[in-house]
């Protein structure tokens, strides 16, 4: 009824693989884009976009990152948040070495730094599988943690050991730094995540894609039918820590402002890597709900109080809040272990068939 | 429409979310704390929550406020963690906050590039970047009564003393044992200076954060170095477990002299083992004082304070929040002198903080005779570079060692300059003081 198929007849092969096959998808979408473009620039305040919507883009953009290599190519990693810290710090280095070069060149540019370090961190992922993998890509984790804190040149000799984000510009306007205004950056964020987003979406849907799924699903089948495991976990982790990397970048210049090496730490990892599981493996539009549940739910609960004029202390909502989100996360994998995304699915299908269900 | 239903419920809070960070009314003071009384620091961060809340608390329910204006408190909770405090700071923000008080040396960082854009005070007191005691260079933060490196150079000095004359310090080892974080790699570059200036050897023993209740390998270090002294900069449960262990490994407890930072509950769970370990200190500890008698009387008799026991109350962390309300509170007063009128704005009361003069008169009438030595800021000491002294542990309370004395202020000043020309030149453009001199005349 509400999702009605019947009538939307493909008459050509491009029509048919389009990544958008049904009008009301693509309505759907347009809407999204109308809302994120004009909606919330006209209507959101500076705290709403500053502590909410960049940050939620830059988590999405990461959970789409690890979600490439955990959810499509089935490797899992916990080095997430080290691959990010390798995007900020590159970026750092970059724009501190060669302040005449845009911001955003730079930005994009970290990423390749971060696929390198990536691919060399995936090695392993050619021999071990599962578990041990895990414990492989935790150690890149601890490693590259421990770089950003011992190796000056990294943070320029900074005696705080932090990495400050000086102001850059693009056309006369502050984008990084602290003059520039967040609707900028809000604006910044979302040009860049939404181009990466639909180039990571073709990329899966593609060739290159599907190998990785074919890797996840069974290796040896894969292999028989002439993948090559080498390139497709390679290219996996390249692709996956390029994203990474890029969200790392962002994550500092972006919306943080400065950053120190406990930023990057295994909570970071973890925390992305709950946006992943929650959302579902393996969906990009489950990316952007996991980052939103993970990210925006504990924000949103700990200003209710205040909103409704209840007084129980910072403390008291903080202790809530953990508990609150910590048995959402419980009950939504038990209703739901495919995440998100998979319960959009289903709420989906119910709106398809409706008002005769079957 | 796979996107809608994150996307339609994120516009849907974009129209209420703006709504509740309440916006700043005129007859009010608004003044947020950040507090941290959850995560692994809360050990320290409760005891300064509830000195900070209490001292404003009893202002308003025994004077109505400063200069008649009721003020507001607003605590957010940081968890000391660097991102919830920028998120904080940005709830705060639309309320026009008087005062920022970011209590930790990594959120300070964030918001110092902020502060000048945004005109809003930050008052790191006696933690923060050192530098930013350069007024010239940073007019809208400010870090009294002293900086780490007052601090580091201070100890050194005490050190000197015990040695008979600095000098003596030649072929002397100090070992540095410090949260390896911003906070405790802060006075490094001071220390490195002093080693070589006055000859003795520096061992550096870090720790980072996340294995900081697991110190064994750093003092398993200590023992085969045999550090002639121990100066340590460590933060929550760090703090804890350095004195228990150097309690284990028998280290001289009067030869390992602290930072300001470790309370009572710190040094008491090593027992009879931490006797004698010292600590720099610029404020005193205990509650015989009047304006502590007036906030037992005022807050916690009548049941508006967190404080769970009442011997808490003049601990040494409880003296030190209600130390930073104080300047808080002092420097109000002053801007609300400085301007004639009793609402003051942020700006105005960055005037006061710069003007502020908190002299032993002045101390008497609060009711803190003796508390601390006068603090005296100006436009270009934003840290004032006050007094210290000495105190040890003698198994149950505090006891004061030593007279108040001076940081070797000659020597680190310049350094101080030099570091905020650093800073400056590793953050260009950095926006020049636009704001004019406020002096109490």
């Amino acid at each position: 009824m509400f999702y009605r198929e019947a009538g939307q007849f493909k008459t050509s092969y491009a029509a048919d693989q389009a990544a958008f096959p049904l009008l009301e998808d693509r309505i759907g979408i347009a809407i999204l884009l109308l809302v994120a473009v004009i909606a919330i620039p006209l209507l959101a305040s500076n705290f709403f976009l500053n502590t909410i919507m960049i940050p939620f883009l830059i988590f999405a953009l990461a959970t789409i990152g690890l979600n490439i290599l955990t959810g499509y190519c089935g490797q899992l990693s916990l080095g997430t948040g080290a691959f990010m810290g390798v995007g900020a710090y590159a970026c750092y280095k970059l724009t501190t070495t060669f302040p005449d070069i845009n911001i955003i060149v730079w930005i994009l540019a970290s990423g390749i730094f971060s696929a390198g370090i990536g691919v060399l961190f995936g090695l392993p992922s050619l021999r071990i599988k599962g578990f041990y993998l895990a414990v492989a890509t935790l150690a890149a984790q601890f490693f590259l943690e421990w770089c950003f804190i011992r190796v000056p040149w990294l943070y320029n000799n900074n005696a705080s050991g932090a990495i400050e984000v000086p102001t850059r510009t693009l056309a006369g306007i502050a984008i990084t730094g602290p003059t520039a205004d967040p609707l900028t950056r809000y604006f910044t964020v979302l040009v860049i995540v939404s181009v990466l987003t639909l180039l990571i979406g073709n990329l899966i849907r593609g060739r290159i894609g599907r190998t990785w799924m074919m890797i996840r699903d069974m290796d040896i089948a894969a292999e028989l039918i002439g993948v090559r495991p080498l390139a497709a976990k390679l290219s996996a982790f390249a692709v996956s820590s390029f994203v990474c990397g890029v969200a790392g970048a962002m994550f500092v210049f972006l919306w943080l402002g400065a950053a120190e090496p406990s930023s990057f730490n295994i909570r970071l990892s973890f925390q992305i890597l709950f946006m992943v599981i929650l959302g579902g493996l393996g969906s990009m539009a489950g990316s952007f709900m996991g980052a939103a549940f993970i990210f925006i739910l504990p924000i949103v609960i700990r200003m209710l109080p205040a909103a409704l004029d209840l007084d129980i202390g910072a403390a008291t909502a903080e202790q809530l809040n953990f508990m609150i989100v910590g048995a959402l996360i419980i009950a939504i994998l038990i209703v739901e272990p495919h995440g998100l995304a998979r319960l959009w699915a289903v709420f989906r299908q119910k709106l398809r068939v409706w008002p005769f269900p079957y | 429409m796979k996107h809608s239903l994150v996307l339609g419920l994120v516009a849907a809070l974009a129209a209420a979310v703006p709504l509740t960070p309440a916006s700043a009314q005129n007859d009010e003071l608004f003044l947020p704390l950040f507090t941290y009384r959850t995560g692994p620091f809360a050990g320290s961060g409760i005891p300064i929550a509830n000195g900070m809340r209490d001292y404003l608390e009893m202002l308003n329910q025994r004077d109505g406020g400063i200069g008649g204006v009721k003020i507001r408190i607003e605590e957010c909770e940081t968890g000391y963690n660097t991102q919830k405090g920028v998120e904080c700071y940005d709830s705060v923000k639309p309320g026009n906050p008087l005062i920022v008080n970011p209590w930790s040396t990594g959120i300070t960082l964030q918001l110092i590039p902020r502060a000048s854009v945004d005109k809003t005070p930050i008052l790191s007191m006696a933690y923060g970047l050192s530098a930013a005691a350069d007024g010239t260079v940073f007019p809208w933060v400010f870090n009294p009564p002293a900086s780490y490196w007052d601090a580091a150079s201070a100890i050194i000095k005490y050190i000197g003393e015990q040695e008979g004359g600095i000098e003596n310090l030649k072929g002397k080892k100090i070992g540095y044992l410090f949260l390896d974080a911003g906070y405790g790699r802060e006075p490094i570059p001071l220390l490195e200076d002093f080693a070589k200036e006055y000859g003795f050897e520096l061992t550096m023993y870090p720790v980072p954060a996340d294995t900081m209740q697991n110190q064994s390998s750093q003092w398993l270090n200590v023992r085969r170095d045999r550090p002639d002294y121990m100066i340590m900069w460590g933060w929550g449960a760090m703090n804890a477990t350095a004195v228990r262990e150097a309690a284990k490994v028998r280290y001289p407890m009067d030869k390992f002299i602290s930072v300001w930072w470790p309370g009572e509950d710190d040094v008491r769970p090593a027992g009879a083992g931490a006797d004698g370990f010292k600590m720099l200190n610029f404020h005193a500890v205990g509650d015989e004082f009047p304006a502590i008698q007036d906030i037992v009387t005022h807050v916690f008799d009548k049941g508006l304070s967190q404080v769970s026991d009442r011997s808490k109350i003049g601990e040494n962390l409880y003296n030190r929040g209600l130390v930073n309300s104080l300047i808080m509170a002092e420097a109000i007063r002053t801007a609300q002198e400085l301007h004639g009128h009793p609402n003051v704005t942020p700006a105005e009361v960055r005037d006061g903080l710069e003007a502020l003069n908190i002299s032993a008169d002045r101390l008497k009438e609060i009711g803190l005779e003796g508390f601390m030595e006068p603090m005296v800021l100006s436009c270009e000491d934003h840290a004032g570079q006050s007094d210290l002294y000495i105190q040890q542990w003698n198994g149950e309370s505090w006891e004061k060692i030593s007279d108040w004395f001076s940081p070797m202020v000659e020597k680190v000043r310049p350094m101080l300059e030099e570091a905020a020309q650093e800073y400056v030149a590793a953050n260009q453009p950095w926006p020049q003081r636009d704001v004019p001199c406020a002096n109490a005349s």
